[in-house]
Order: C-alpha cells, then structure tokens, then sequence
C-alpha cells in the first residue's frame, strides 16, 4: 500500500509516489493507494499547474485502471475537513472512514509512505 | 502494527494524523519525533492514555542527540535502543511511517 499524505505542488511527494506506483504496476506488484490528510487533495478535480509551469500529473490517476491500480482508498474525514466529496475528485475511488482506513493499512505486508 | 512520527508535533500535524489511526497499535517516536515526548509539550496529554497502556516508545539514540533526558519525558513513555527498535518491528509490523 502506498499512503499519500501530501498535496501536489508544494513538494514533490505527490508526483514522486505516483511514479513509484506505476513502476510498482510494472513488476506485477498488487498496488493500493490510501489517501489521507493533505493526500486527498491530490485528487482534487480541476487542477492546471500550467501557470506554475509544472507536470500536470492529476490525468495520471485516470490512468492507473489500465494498470490493473484499482484499488483507490480515500479518507472521508480527511475530505470533510477540506470541504470536499467524493465528487469532487478525479477518478472513482473508494471513501472510507478513519477507523477503516487505519483496518486497511494493518492488513498489508508493506506500507510506503509519501 | 507499528506507527513511527519522525517530525515535532509543534511543527506539523502528523501526530495528530498518526493518533487519529493509531487503535490499539505501538507508537515509536524517533528523529524530531522524540520532542512530542516531552513532558512539558501540549502533545504529552495526548499520548497519556497509549502511554500508560505501554505502547509509546522514544528512540534514546534521538533524544540524546537532542539533550533530551528520560527524566524530560512524560510518564510512561519507554526509551528503546535500536535493538528495541527491531523487536518492535518484528513483533508488531507492518510499519506506517507518519513522515
């Protein structure tokens, strides 16, 4: 599982997790994303990083189903305290609550955290 | 499972985040970490009730490095070495590290 935990622009974590993600998907490996705490603005639809001159690496999420990375969990709380539902993100994913989400981390073998 | 915090819960919010989750996990605090062991800091009452039911440890190594005392440390927070360390990964894995 990888936990994000970060938002996008200011740091590097964001885009850094995702690349590892997707190198993870090459090997095969059975990938989940957890997004929590500033994370779940990663996801946040609308993004254009243009004028800032960065990646524009939202669209990316969009295509992790086409590396069988469909496993997409999403803090609620985490979303709550930022005035955001599901419906605000950019690609289906699944919203659990903190109690879940802190079930669904102790039942992986490995977590790497961004 | 096994919870680490490696930044001062006066700078950031991973404290709280890694509480928020942390159910009936273990608690490492290591690096920066180690201040929110502090018995003088606001986090020291909110790491009393995991403190006390032992699962919140300090790594010596850090505190040392940061002139921190174990008499500086709230009640019932165990200082570890890093052979504690491994025992704590062996025993309560997996890791999420709150960094």
């Amino acid at each position: 599982m990888f936990v994000n935990r970060k938002a996008p622009h200011g740091t590097i974590y964001a885009l850094e997790a995702l690349e590892v993600v997707l190198i993870s998907a090459a090997f095969d490996q059975d990938v989940s994303l957890a997004f929590l705490d500033d994370g779940v603005l990663q996801l946040r639809q609308g993004q254009n990083a243009n004028a800032i001159e960065m990646k524009n690496f939202a669209p990316t999420y969009r295509a992790l189903e086409g590396y069988d990375i469909e496993k997409l969990y999403v803090e609620r709380e985490s979303l709550e305290e930022r005035g955001m539902s599901s419906d605000d993100l950019v690609v289906p994913v699944e919203v659990v609550d903190r109690n879940r989400m802190s079930e669904l981390m102790q039942g992986q073998d490995v977590i790497m955290s961004f | 499972m096994l919870h680490t915090v490696n930044k001062s819960p006066l700078q950031t919010r991973d404290l709280d985040s890694c509480l928020a989750h942390l159910g009936d996990g273990r608690l490492l605090l290591i690096e920066d970490g180690v201040y929110a062991a502090l018995a003088a800091a606001p986090s020291a009452s909110q790491l009393a009730d995991a403190a006390a039911a032992g699962r919140v440890y300090a790594l010596g190594p850090d505190m040392e490095a940061r002139g921190l005392a174990a008499d500086h440390l709230a009640a019932n927070i165990q200082v570890v070495d890093y052979q504690g360390v491994v025992q704590l990964v062996i025993d309560h894995g997996p890791h999420q590290a709150w960094v």
